[in-house]
């Protein structure tokens, strides 16, 4: 049945000698070849470890539509540079070929038509195909590694406490993981969770608020093939602050760069021959992080949800980063001879869900976590004419469906929707079910809120935000895309400092200004604030869609950019 | 637990001895640090390195930033660190502390929580026996609320 599609691929494969910067040669190992699923996984095993990187979940257990974006700022010294690279200029720097399976897996270009021809990516059990493909093949050589965000962003997870996830998860057999919409969970669930593991959660940024003393294992020393292998967790830093602070007040979070240094030292003295960071921090934090901690051999970056067919090479750091929900896996052979990485060869292999075969034992597991919510996930809610989707840097169509809801539901002059980086996307002409809206919305601390704010304290929220996606130091951002606004429009300068980048707000229903002094209804959602009250916003979502089954979006043109 | 008698006096130094500045009325933040700084180091120009602050880049709360300054000295008695100013130089009242150590201390370094107002920098200037000041400065930002994710 997976043989059904006839289409080419270029394989997403690249290998180098470190010490050559980004390594180039991915045009020249690029092979025009069918797609299949032995295509797709085989690789000439390299050295003597494997690494095997899973982040960012977000909780999707079956193959879906995702949309990368079509904008992704780089700001300062990154701009350019990769992740910040996108569409057809992604296509270029890396040589893929334009409607390609690449160009599908990596880019928004083309993105429904390609979609149509190459169908829906990842799903546990094909990601569980290419693990246990892997470990056949290397054996007691391999680590499976999971960067987190793993257990929240679907109906299911939010039903369970994310245990679907940790279920699934825990038969994939991963060696570590690190969090960060983990702790949206709470201090008691967090840790009946970890307690429970059948590996260590690790996290070497997170402290004990009231001693200042570290609250989690930091890192594990692993054995692999005769190779000692350290793996330090480094947690998302900024969750008390992106998320609410009082569902974990006990615990606080950080950078800590100085503990990572710590770590790395105690690591060689043990012997260490691999030190790997697995890190939650974000791509821009990650690279500036691994030009300023040396022993790092590699960094298993997620966070930001980037997907980049080869590691890119910082103070002789490979950094890698692996996509999200279940889109890629990554694998990462390394010759480590001496203490050193002699050579590598990377794969970010791409998980086409027909034609990559499921495991069995785990599409079982799937259904039996899904079972109890199967009818409710399956009921449809609308249609949609356009495409739904959420990445990128100012405005997703999901977004403006969720805002337009805000702004009629709650009766609201303004809406503001957050920059979640996840969040599924829907084809033209599908139906919404409960599963697509939950994808988009699913977490613990869902009330729309209705309140009365100032011209002012809304520029000051759109100033904020704007600085913790545009702060020319990477360590100040956050990570997240730009808050969505319903209902007024904005022009932003990426490049300006805090407090100036916002200008030309306008109350779109009327095109006056905003006036600093003057209050304006606001609805929003997911306020960190603790004690925020208002429904649901999928019930906010749902009941918009109830009286507006046939979603159609005109193109958003609200955020002007300048600079 | 053990702790020495090295490490015990350390944490005493830290824990006990500090004095907070009086609060002042708030003219010019910007000025009154630069005052205060003059006044710390009888007008000299501190120098940087030997005085490291540990701050988060962003704080988690701002009514309760934790701050960690330490000081590399061999104090000794002819070669410690007499004491270590913090300021905040976005407050109304920039004056944190003055941390006091002695060549008993053994080692120069203290660890507070402080309120910060807003996105601001937090200053620490260290006095050594020899009258000599050494200044480090980090911003910390603070913020409304996060989106991230």
């Amino acid at each position: 049945m997976f043989s059904r599609r006839e289409f080419l691929m270029a394989a997403t494969a690249t290998s180098a000698l470190l010490g050559s910067g980004m390594a180039g040669s991915w045009s020249k190992l690029m092979a025009q070849q069918g797609l299949s699923e032995d295509a797709l996984l085989s690789m000439e095993p390299t050295g003597n470890v494997t690494l095997v990187h899973i982040t960012d979940i977000h909780a999707q257990l079956k193959p879906l539509y995702f949309r990368e974006p079509s904008i992704n700022l780089g700001i300062g010294d990154v701009k350019g540079k990769p992740p910040h690279v996108t569409g057809a200029d992604f296509l270029k720097l890396y040589n893929i070929a334009p409607g390609s399976p690449d160009a599908y897996a990596l880019t928004s270009e083309d993105f429904v038509s390609l979609a149509k021809s190459y169908g829906k990516m990842g799903g546990m059990d094909r990601v569980a195909t290419i693990i246990k493909r892997i470990r056949s093949e290397r054996g007691d050589n391999m680590l499976l590694l999971d960067g987190g965000d793993t257990w929240q962003g679907s109906y299911t997870s939010n039903k369970t406490l994310g245990e679907d996830m940790i279920t699934v998860m825990n038969a994939l057999e991963p060696d570590a993981m690190t969090g960060h919409w983990e702790f949206t969970y709470g201090t008691d669930r967090v840790k009946e969770a970890i307690e429970a593991l059948p590996f260590p959660f690790l996290g070497s940024n997170i402290y004990d608020n009231e001693w200042d003393e570290p609250a989690f294992e930091a890192w594990k020393m692993f054995e692999r093939g005769g190779t000692k292998i350290a793996v330090i967790g480094q947690a998302f830093p900024y969750t008390p602050i992106a998320n609410p602070r009082w569902m974990i007040p006990g615990w606080s979070f950080g950078i800590r760069e100085e503990d990572i240094a710590k770590h790395v030292g105690e690591a060689r003295d043990e012997g260490a021959e691999l030190v790997v960071l697995l890190s939650h921090n974000g791509f821009d934090v990650d690279r500036k992080l691994a030009s300023r901690v040396d022993g790092i051999d590699v960094i298993l970056t997620g966070h930001t949800h980037d997907a980049l067919p080869e590691p890119v090479i910082v103070n002789n750091t490979l950094v890698i980063a692996s996509g999200s929900n279940g889109k890629f896996v990554s694998r990462l052979d390394l010759d480590v001879k001496d203490g050193k990485v002699a050579g590598y060869k990377y794969r970010l292999i791409p998980v086409f869900s027909d034609v990559i075969t499921p495991d069995a034992e785990i599409a079982a597991l799937i259904d039996e976590v899904r079972a109890p919510f199967a009818d409710e996930l399956a009921r449809k809610i609308g249609t949609t004419e356009d495409l739904l989707y959420r990445r990128g840097n100012f405005n997703g169509t999901f977004d403006d469906l969720i805002c337009q809801a805000l702004l009629e539901e709650r009766d609201a002059q303004i809406a503001l929707s957050p920059g979640f980086r996840w969040g599924t996307s829907v084809l033209p002409g599908q139906d919404i079910t409960v599963e697509d809206l939950h994808n988009a919305c699913a977490m613990t601390y869902p009330a729309a809120y209705r309140s009365s704010m100032s011209g002012q304290t809304i520029k000051d929220i759109l100033e904020d935000v704007g600085d913790n996606l545009f702060n020319k130091d990477p360590y100040y951002q956050q990570g997240g895309d730009m808050v969505r606004v319903g209902g007024m429009g904005y022009t932003i300068d990426p490049n300006k400092e805090i407090g100036e980048r916002i200008s030309n707000m306008t109350l779109l229903a009327t095109g006056e200004a905003i006036d600093p002094a003057k209050d304006y209804v606001v609805a929003g959602w997911a306020s960190v604030n603790e004690g925020t009250e208002g429904p649901a916003i999928w019930d906010v979502v749902e009941n918009h869609l109830s009286k507006n089954p046939v979603v159609k979006l005109p193109d958003n043109q609200s955020v002007k950019l300048a600079g | 637990m053990t702790l020495t008698r090295r490490e015990a006096l350390g944490l005493t130094a830290g824990a006990a001895a500090f004095l907070t500045l009086a609060p002042r009325i708030a003219f010019a933040a910007a000025e009154e640090t630069e005052a205060a700084i003059k006044a710390f180091t009888g007008g000299a120009t501190p120098a940087s390195g030997k005085v490291s602050l540990d701050t988060p880049e962003i704080a988690e709360n701002g009514n309760t930033v934790p701050v960690g300054v330490s000081v590399e000295s061999p104090m000794t008695a002819d070669n410690y660190v007499e004491s270590v100013m913090i300021l905040a130089d976005g407050n109304p009242a920039p004056g944190v502390a003055t941390f006091h150590f002695t060549a008993m201390s053994g080692i120069a370094e203290a660890k507070t929580r402080i309120r910060l107002a807003k996105t601001q920098n937090v200053i620490a200037i260290a006095k050594m026996s020899d009258g000599s000041t050494f200044m480090d400065k980090k911003e910390v930002k603070v913020t409304i609320g996060g989106c991230g994710g």
